[in-house]
């Protein structure tokens, strides 16, 4: 491999970053889950139980879907506005 | 099936079912150098990176091989059955918050070094501050941090060794022989097929996890019932010993501020560690680690539901005495699969975590492999290395880097192996500014960032050593637990009392604090002086570089079609 695979790419038109309001959009999606889980007093607790687990173990689980699902948005907001800058 | 493993001889079907994993592994090990064949392994970015063309789906595999380890088989299980919540569960947030982080940095990491070349975040902290020091104290701590972190691997063999009846018994050498001839094996196809050796096993490692966590779930909510797990971790973690509760099965107020800043404190330095870099510049693109950041999860849920086994086997009473005769909280989870399955299924159960630490304990001896050569032999000692030289170099070097975790683990004490982690974890998060800062802003003066890192270091290290806890072992004498004390050891917690105050956090972050104001104080003095600040390899257009222009996604797959014409992708 070459040293460098910059100067065989060139000359390419330069990428531009996404708009601000999608970088912030995505940001929010992604901040959310963080803030719910540093928020250990909200769910460091045992009531109300579910299926025999406490309150403090099923609420962690469900953040394991929940996380998922925010960063998943996070991606569809991105790869659509990447779509719609090429129109 | 017999609760107690000790002293009760070698199990011949446990130990066959391990064999034979074990003789399928290595043989798909020397295979692996035929995998997605390149033209020649004689470069880091063959060897080191398996020549960074791995789509979605590989990535993923190789991703939760590396990241999800002994540490979780073993470590995290043992620290919920030894003392609950705070020292065990944390790792459930600590493994969700993780992926909305990758998500945002590093596809900006892997668009600079695919630009630039980087194969190491060393490398990319001397493009962008123009400093061989400050890349020189990045690789230092990666190799420094990782040790530990291999070791732990070894403690994860070694239980399962233990529990199988092999070793624990004997004169030192006798006693280790197993584990040193498992890990021979595992330096020699490594040496010879690089980061696809791991890459390959990965999937044999997974499916294997996977199966065994299902069916041992499977089985604790048929015949167990979680209510009276949760019941018995409830009582035994509220039980007065010596004046104080054995452990937290709910964190108390005192302990919120442990429980949140391990948690970010972990997820913050686990994209630090050089191993992690390694197996996301392998990536073919932003998108395959973009789109792993939301599948990767799965892998949080699996630990999740291994954590709870620590508590199954408080549960189903569990006796955790080795071979030595010695109380030790890493056999619970082993010993519990000895219990409830069938030999033949504990078997496949045992070469899931035995194979499980041998694949990221070959991905970070990869990792320290390529620091070493790249920001030091290539840097310091030999700066006209050829890549044939370079390969030549790390292969050698992660022979060394293994051989130096043994002596880690046959010379340092065991009894808490998630502090091997979380002391790994004190030195790598003080990167954090040169790295991840340094993907977005330049502002930090490349002194100051070297002033406040070492300053960080001397902290963490200090006040990591300065924690210490009774050094006790329990004994079985006449069928009754007795525990004798000898004296204290140091590094007994990861945790001590933020300055000023008496609430405890995770070492790693006030040593990230101090290291933050150091910097800042320090980048300011230095501007005001006019220190140079060296130059910027980089450019603004590097860190967002396969988007969003169609134009450069078009070439970047062209850049790689010329690379490796021949080479058989899989769908992404």
């Amino acid at each position: 491999m070459p040293s460098d695979p910059v100067e065989r790419r060139t000359p390419l038109p330069e990428p531009r970053p996404l708009p601000v309001g999608v970088m912030v959009l995505a940001g929010l999606l992604l901040a959310i889950p963080l803030a719910a889980l540093a928020l250990v007093p909200t769910y460091a607790k045992k009531d109300p139980h579910l299926w025999g687990f406490p309150f403090f173990y099923w609420y962690q689980f469900l953040w394991v879907f929940l996380a998922s699902g925010f960063t998943w948005a996070a991606y569809v907001v991105i790869a659509r506005a990447r779509r719609g800058s090429e129109r | 099936m017999s609760a107690m493993a000790a002293n009760s001889g070698v199990n011949g079907v446990e130990l066959g079912v391990v064999l034979f994993f074990f003789i399928l592994v290595t043989a798909g090990g020397f295979f692996a150098v035929r995998w997605r064949r390149a033209d020649s392994m004689q470069s880091l970015d063959e060897w080191g990176l398996g020549g960074r063309g791995f789509g979605t789906f590989i990535t993923y595999f190789l991703l939760g091989g590396d990241l999800y380890t002994a540490y979780t088989f073993i470590a995290v299980p043992a620290a919920m059955f030894a003392t609950g919540a705070v020292s065990g569960f944390f790792a459930v947030p600590y493994t969700i918050i993780v992926y909305p982080i990758i998500f945002i940095f590093m596809p900006r990491l892997w668009s600079v070094s695919h630009r630039h070349g980087y194969v190491t975040p060393a490398d990319f902290v001397r493009g962008r501050y123009d400093s061989r020091i400050l890349a020189l104290a990045v690789a230092v701590t990666g190799i420094i941090a990782t040790m530990p972190y291999i070791a732990l691997q070894l403690v994860g063999i070694q239980a399962v060794l233990d529990t199988m009846g092999i070793g624990g018994s004997g004169n030192t050498f006798v006693k280790d022989l197993p584990l040193i001839v498992a890990f021979a094996v595992l330096a020699a196809y490594t040496y010879s097929s690089g980061l696809r050796a791991p890459a390959l096993i990965a999937f044999v490692k997974d499916g294997l996890i996977y199966l065994v966590i299902i069916v041992a779930i499977v089985y604790v909510a048929v015949k167990i019932g979680f209510g009276g797990v949760f019941d018995s971790a409830q009582t035994k973690m509220n039980t007065v010993k010596n004046g104080k509760p054995t452990g937290s099965f709910v964190p108390p107020s005192s302990l919120y501020w442990a429980y949140g800043t391990l948690a970010f404190g972990s997820a913050l330095a686990l994209f630090m560690y050089p191993h992690s870099v390694t197996a996301v510049l392998s990536g073919r693109s932003r998108n395959v680690i973009r789109r792993n950041a939301v599948i990767l999860p799965t892998y949080s849920l699996m630990l999740g539901l291994l954590a709870l086994l620590g508590f199954v086997a408080i549960h189903e009473k569990t006796s955790v005495f080795g071979q030595d005769g010695k109380a030790n909280p890493q056999l619970a989870v082993p010993h519990l699969f000895d219990q409830i399955f069938p030999d033949w299924f504990a078997g496949v159960a045992f070469a899931a975590i035995a194979i499980g630490a041998l694949v990221p304990a070959a991905i970070m001896s990869i990792a320290a492999a390529n620091l070493f050569t790249r920001n030091i032999y290539r840097e310091f000692l030999r700066p006209h290395a050829t890549p044939a030289h370079e390969a030549r170099v790390a292969k050698i070097t992660s022979l060394v880097v293994k051989f130096g975790a043994l002596l880690f683990v046959l010379g340092m004490d065991r009894q808490n192996a998630i502090n091997l982690q979380l002391l790994g974890g004190v030195w790598i998060l003080q990167t954090l500014l040169a790295i991840v800062v340094g993907l977005y802003t330049r502002w930090f003066h490349r002194w100051a960032l070297l002033a406040g890192w070492a300053v960080a270091m001397v902290y963490g290290t200090v006040t990591a050593y300065r924690q210490t806890v009774p050094n006790a072992s329990t004994r079985l004498v006449d069928g009754k637990p007795v525990t004798t004390v000898h004296g204290m050891r140091h590094f007994g917690t990861s945790l001590a009392d933020f300055p000023g105050t008496t609430t405890k956090v995770y070492i790693a972050v006030t040593a990230l604090l101090l290291n933050i104001a150091v910097a800042v104080v320090l980048t300011l003095v230095f501007r005001l002086i006019k220190a140079p600040a060296g130059t910027d390899a980089t450019q603004p257009g590097d860190y967002y570089s396969d988007a969003p222009s169609k134009g450069v996604i078009v070439a970047a797959e062209d850049v790689i079609a010329a690379d490796a014409p021949e080479r058989t992708r899989a769908p992404d």
